[in-house]
């Protein structure tokens, strides 16, 4: 029996490698939360400093501000993107011609395609304060430039329509499967009923998307502490009087790394994350166990 | 038909406001890769003038001139690009698939715990600093092309999307090589790949994507130009005058004469471009790992 499982283990064993190099040992580092650096000692020989890293990001107020905006703008993210692409996927699926709702998803879903540096560009092409298009169309119209770029509330619009811009056409993708799924005839009842679309929609569509739409949902809660650090970097970058509004854990500690090589702090904040993230997934889980045990993750 | 002419007309509206709001929304989504398109060919002084707009005010291939008089820097980040995607695609998919294949094996006795020990890595980390500390201190693989490969090779989502594949696959093939007796690895390498080609498809292409978009990477551990990969070298060209000059160093322009506007447009297109003609045939196989992704949560 040990010998069956022998060439297995062999096998799994650069995957298992892999792992371990890459993600459990980094995880020693977390030590550094509780430590003053000095690059000369290296990880374990640091001075121990108990809990002043942590003490510090909460003192400075960063820790709140950062962690209100990662939950806030999951929450705008989700409810704005999925809603949409919900929507979006309905009226593709009734779409007559295969090959109609092929090209309208084939365009939604090219900008998943195209990285973050180049949704940067489009950003800059759009919303630069002397050349960008909106402003050049606001001024042929007599109107004000917007100063975009050192506006800071407008930023809880642009970044989740960025968002939108970007995963729309995937979510879409999500929940059309789940549309595909519902059995012909029931949508064949509807019509011998005499229902019009909007009523089939409602009463049919809406009610088979729901499932899929509460399990993005749960799993988007249990990941609610990560940001997107690409969107947000690329979006704002190091554009300081945008932070209030804009700073989220993930860019936090990018640049505290980053920029200040604060280590203490970085690897603190990012401890918190991780911490505060677990017991949300755990909690998540615990929560759809309760529910529905066959729907739970583990 | 005697269904009344109201039912008609609601489906009517129903049809007209689905195609206006998918078509609004293909439209919003084209847009800014128009605008670039349109300002990659304007004239750098109808830019200054009027600003970037839907069409070019005054046609010119300027800026496309100069980056094609001096393409050794884009080139050169083409090449650690390509590089950086094909061997992290196929070392990538060699992990994936064995662990996948490993864990899917009903008869190996440590299949859950092995799938814990990979599930794990997807909800707790050692955050940012301690990876990198790792990585920058201890492996030294700073500046070097395997700090932009070896970190995400794989992770726990591919890993499940190829089991699935795996779950179509019936159980009898295995038992039937057995009997014929070969062993795991020949079954793998024989039985269980040919079969699994879709799943290596779907997983290796977003696996590829990745590659291809990554530029944080590059931001974090690369110090040398010449191991820049596109994405990074766009993202510097955008936030650094002095970068576009030493990305167009043997036109010798001197910044305050570089056509900056127009440059950063042309080179985003250049950056782009290989996405928007391989995306129609590389997208159904993305497609399919989203659908085969949510149906298993």
């Amino acid at each position: 029996m040990k010998n069956k499982s022998q060439t297995l283990l062999l096998m799994a064993l650069p995957g298992i490698l892999y792992f371990l190099i890459f993600h459990y040992i980094p995880m020693i580092g977390i030590v550094l939360s509780f430590k003053k650096f000095h690059p000369a000692l290296g990880i374990l020989g640091s001075p121990w400093i108990g809990m002043k890293n942590f003490e510090f990001i909460l003192r400075s107020g960063a820790l709140g501000r950062v962690t209100i905006n990662t939950i806030l703008y999951n929450i705008i993210f989700f409810l704005t993107n999925d809603v949409l692409a919900v929507f979006l996927a309905i009226f593709i699926a009734d779409m007559a011609k295969r090959s109609i709702q092929k090209f309208y998803q084939s365009i939604l879903f090219l900008p998943y395609f195209l990285s973050f540096v180049v949704l940067g560009v489009f950003a800059y092409n759009l919303m630069n304060y002397e050349y960008g298009v909106i402003n050049t169309l606001l001024q042929s119209l007599g109107m004000h430039p917007v100063d975009f770029y050192n506006t800071k509330g407008l930023w809880y619009f642009i970044l989740p329509l960025f968002n939108i811009w970007k995963y729309v056409g995937y979510s879409s993708i999500i929940y059309m499967a789940a549309i595909v799924g519902i059995e012909q005839e029931q949508f064949e009842a509807a019509r011998i009923d005499g229902a019009t679309k909007w009523q089939t929609v409602k009463s049919i569509v809406i009610p088979a998307v729901i499932p899929t739409f509460v399990v993005l949902l749960l799993f988007r809660v249990g990941q609610m502490m990560r940001g997107q650090f690409d969107l947000f970097y690329n979006l704002v970058g190091n554009n300081s009087p945008l932070y209030d509004t804009t700073d989220v854990v993930d860019t936090f500690v990018f640049r505290a790394l980053v920029n200040n090589f604060d280590i203490g702090i970085a690897t603190a904040t990012g401890f918190y994350q991780s911490v505060f993230g677990l017991f949300l997934v755990l909690g998540v889980n615990a929560l759809v166990r309760a529910i529905n045990k066959e729907n739970s993750l583990f | 038909m005697m269904l009344s002419t109201k039912t008609g007309m609601s489906d009517f509206i129903y049809k007209l406001t689905s195609y206006v709001v998918v078509t609004a929304v293909a439209l919003l989504c084209l847009l800014p890769v128009i605008l670039v398109f349109s300002a990659s060919f304007s004239s750098e002084e109808s830019i200054y003038q009027y600003g970037y707009t839907l069409f070019p005010k005054s046609f010119s291939l300027e800026a496309y001139r100069i980056v094609f008089e001096s393409p050794q820097a884009l080139l050169g980040a083409y090449g650690v690009t390509l590089i950086v995607t094909g061997v992290g695609t196929l070392l990538g998919l060699l992990i994936t698939s064995l662990l996948a294949y490993v864990i899917w094996r009903k008869d190996f006795p440590y299949r859950n715990h092995l799938a814990f020990f990979i599930y794990f890595t997807s909800i707790f980390s050692g955050g940012l600093v301690p990876l990198y500390i790792w990585i920058v201190r201890y492996l030294e693989i700073k500046d070097t092309l395997w700090a932009l490969i070896l970190p995400n090779l794989t992770n726990a989502w591919n890993i499940l999307i190829f089991r699935s594949f795996l779950n179509a696959t019936p159980a009898s093939l295995v038992e039937a090589a057995k009997i014929d007796g070969a062993g795991d690895f020949t079954i793998y390498r024989r039985v269980i790949l040919p079969v699994a080609i879709p799943g290596l498809a779907v997983v290796g292409m977003f696996q590829a994507l990745y590659y291809w978009n990554d530029w944080y990477l590059a931001k974090l551990y690369i110090d040398s130009e010449h191991l820049y990969p596109l994405q990074f070298f766009l993202y510097r060209i955008l936030n650094n005058l002095q970068a576009m000059q030493e990305a167009i160093a043997s036109a010798g322009i001197p910044i305050p004469d570089m056509p900056s506007q127009s440059l950063k447009m042309a080179m985003t297109m250049l950056v782009a471009t290989p996405v928007f003609f391989l995306f129609p045939f590389v997208q159904r196989f993305l497609v399919k790992g989203i659908t085969v992704g949510s149906v298993k949560g």
